[in-house]
């Protein structure tokens, strides 16, 4: 996997959580009565699980396929 | 309120079972022998993906989350959410650096991160540092854990002083039998436990207040009556220090010794990187006890810590106990305790290898075989326990117990080049690492004298976390020695460390 693009995926959690303070430090939309200063970090825990998996998927099929080939 | 006997048989039956089964966990994967480093201070490295996410589940979100986290909601508001910010935050920096510190350390037989240190820049002095950084940053944290649960045991009206001798001299002596099965064992038996208590309130108590957005709502009403409360959102001044606190704590975390100790038990790569997206599930438990928090000010009609009330770590406790039968209640206190054992038991487990490792082989007894390795570790586990006994039952000491820990995410953060940079470049010397970790840990120092060791934000920079701060400087100062390093052309390849070492098998 292209490092620069691992690097991007990798770092997103930390621009959009410290760089986007300003932009989730609201209360609303409100969604199922959370502000949305806590949904939208609710939303972040799954979305940053997901980039880590998504990683680590196509890390470990690449893996797989060289060692197939070797 | 009236705990029955039978109440209380409960709670003592469920932390009792729990504690059986850190006794009897080393007949777990059985070894040979327990007298061997290896085996007894990181279970043989043998554990798959469902072990480490309970182990590094139970070992990080701990009793002094479930007390903690809770009680900033209900003394502050919405400056909780610090944890889950910080929790989302973490898992990106496991992904990057635990496989190639775990490769390393599998390969060359390394038990602690000082081990690391200490070949990769081949120096054992900056391996010390490290490691008694390390060693002092987990004391606090572990007294922290007693400290928690003495909240729950004064709200049950047991006598707190022996409870808590009785329970960590237990969790000592069954760390000694089992060494890192231990913890590894009864994680999973008290996860189980804490998770199902914390859904269940979680489920009943929106049900109860008609709406989450009940409860934000009456909570918001008692801002007017408190300036530093704010249940929906941060107030923009401490924007600066609220993001420097979560990206610290998040940098921290697996610096500290018991993140590294439970990291190196994995049996693969694919298992540490698995749990860089399982373990934030745990986050979402977090963002639940913070709303718990908020819904305990709506219990208790006021503001926790403020004037004529219970303090700030009672909301958890106060907020089951006003919604539950009895019965329910004794089950999740007796969760919050068990919430203590695993992390007790690892943080006194990892503070232990690095006094045998890095202390120990290094200066005093070099050919040290495993298995006096194996017991002296041991034996420092009971010294390490009894030692955080005392810090937290010592009235003076276990006021100041609580800021102790944050100095203590401050000080580790100061290991981060050594380690982390480490990792990915053998170009530092150890000059360079070891005069950034001194300026790093000072300037750190100084800050906090500046704000009387009663807070970890400054608020003259707009209240920056210490710990970042300190850390830029520690990064300052090793770009400039390596610039003078660079001028007198003395830069080369540092240690016995090949950076091919460092790639992990995918």
């Amino acid at each position: 996997m292209n490092k620069v693009i691992k690097g991007i995926l990798l770092l997103l959690p930390y621009i959009f959580m410290v760089l986007g303070f300003s932009i989730y430090n609201r209360v609303n939309p409100e969604l199922g009565g959370l502000p949305f200063f806590y949904w939208y970090q609710l939303l972040w825990i799954f979305l940053a699980a997901g980039l880590t998996f998504t990683i680590y998927t196509l890390e470990s099929r690449e893996y797989d396929r060289k060692k197939v080939k070797a | 309120m009236s705990f029955t006997d039978y109440d209380y048989a409960l709670f003592f039956a469920v932390i009792i079972v729990v504690l059986f089964i850190g006794f009897i966990s080393f007949l777990w994967r059985k070894p040979k022998t327990m007298d061997d480093i290896t085996e007894w201070g990181l279970g043989g490295r043998r554990f798959g993906t469902v072990v480490i996410w309970f182990l590094l589940g139970g070992d990080m979100y701990t009793a002094y989350t479930l007390i903690a986290v809770p009680g900033v909601a209900g003394g502050s508001g919405a400056l909780a959410m610090f944890a889950i910010t910080y929790g989302i935050m973490i898992y990106p920096i496991v992904y990057l650096m635990m496989p190639r510190l775990w490769t390393v350390s599998k390969n060359r037989n390394y038990i602690t991160v000082g081990d690391f240190v200490k070949d990769r820049f081949s120096s054992p002095f900056l391996a010390l540092l490290i490691a008694m950084t390390g060693v002092l940053a987990e004391l606090p944290y572990l007294a922290l854990q007693m400290v928690s649960i003495g909240y729950v045991m004064q709200a049950i009206l047991l006598p707190v002083s022996i409870s808590l001798i009785i329970a960590f001299l237990l969790v000592a002596a069954f760390t000694f039998l089992s060494g890192m099965r231990a913890p590894a064992l009864t994680a999973i038996l008290k996860d189980a436990i804490i998770w199902g208590v914390v859904l269940t309130i979680v489920i009943y108590v929106p049900i109860h207040y008609g709406g989450f957005g009940n409860i934000f709502a009456t909570a918001s009403s008692y801002t007017k009556t408190t300036k530093t409360f704010s249940p929906l959102d941060m107030p923009p001044s401490l924007a600066l220090g609220y993001v420097t606190l979560a990206l610290g704590s998040a940098m921290a975390l697996f610096l500290y010794p018991h993140g590294i100790t439970g990291t190196l038990g994995s049996k693969d790569v694919r298992t540490i990187k698995r749990n860089a997206s399982l373990l934030p599930l745990y986050n979402v438990l977090l963002l639940i006890v913070a709303i718990l928090g908020i819904a305990a000010v709506v219990a208790n009609g006021a503001v926790f810590g403020t004037k004529g009330q219970a303090a700030t770590s009672f909301a958890f406790p106060y907020l089951i106990k006003d919604l539950f039968p009895s019965t329910f209640t004794a089950l999740a206190y007796a969760a919050i305790v068990v919430g203590s054992v695993v992390p007790a038991s690892i943080m006194a487990l990892a503070s232990a290898n690095l006094l045998t490792r890095n202390v120990y082989v290094e200066y005093i007894n070099k050919n040290a075989t495993s298995a006096q390795q194996a017991r002296l570790s041991k034996f420092l586990v009971i010294v390490v326990i009894v030692a955080a006994l005392i810090f937290s039952l010592t009235p003076a000491a276990s006021g100041y117990v609580i800021y102790l820990q944050t100095f203590g995410g401050a000080f580790i953060l100061q290991t981060l080049p050594a380690v982390y940079l480490a990792l990915y470049t053998r170009k530092f010397s150890k000059y360079s690492i070891g005069v950034g970790w001194f300026v790093g840990l000072s300037s750190t120092l100084y800050i906090l004298y500046l704000l009387n060791f009663s807070g970890s934000l400054y608020a003259p920079i707009d209240y920056m976390y210490v710990g970042i701060f300190g850390l830029i400087l520690n990064i300052i100062a090793v770009l400039i020695m390596h610039g003078i390093s660079l001028m007198l052309h003395k830069v080369k390849d540092e240690g016995i460390i090949e950076n091919s070492e460092l790639d992990s098998e995918f």
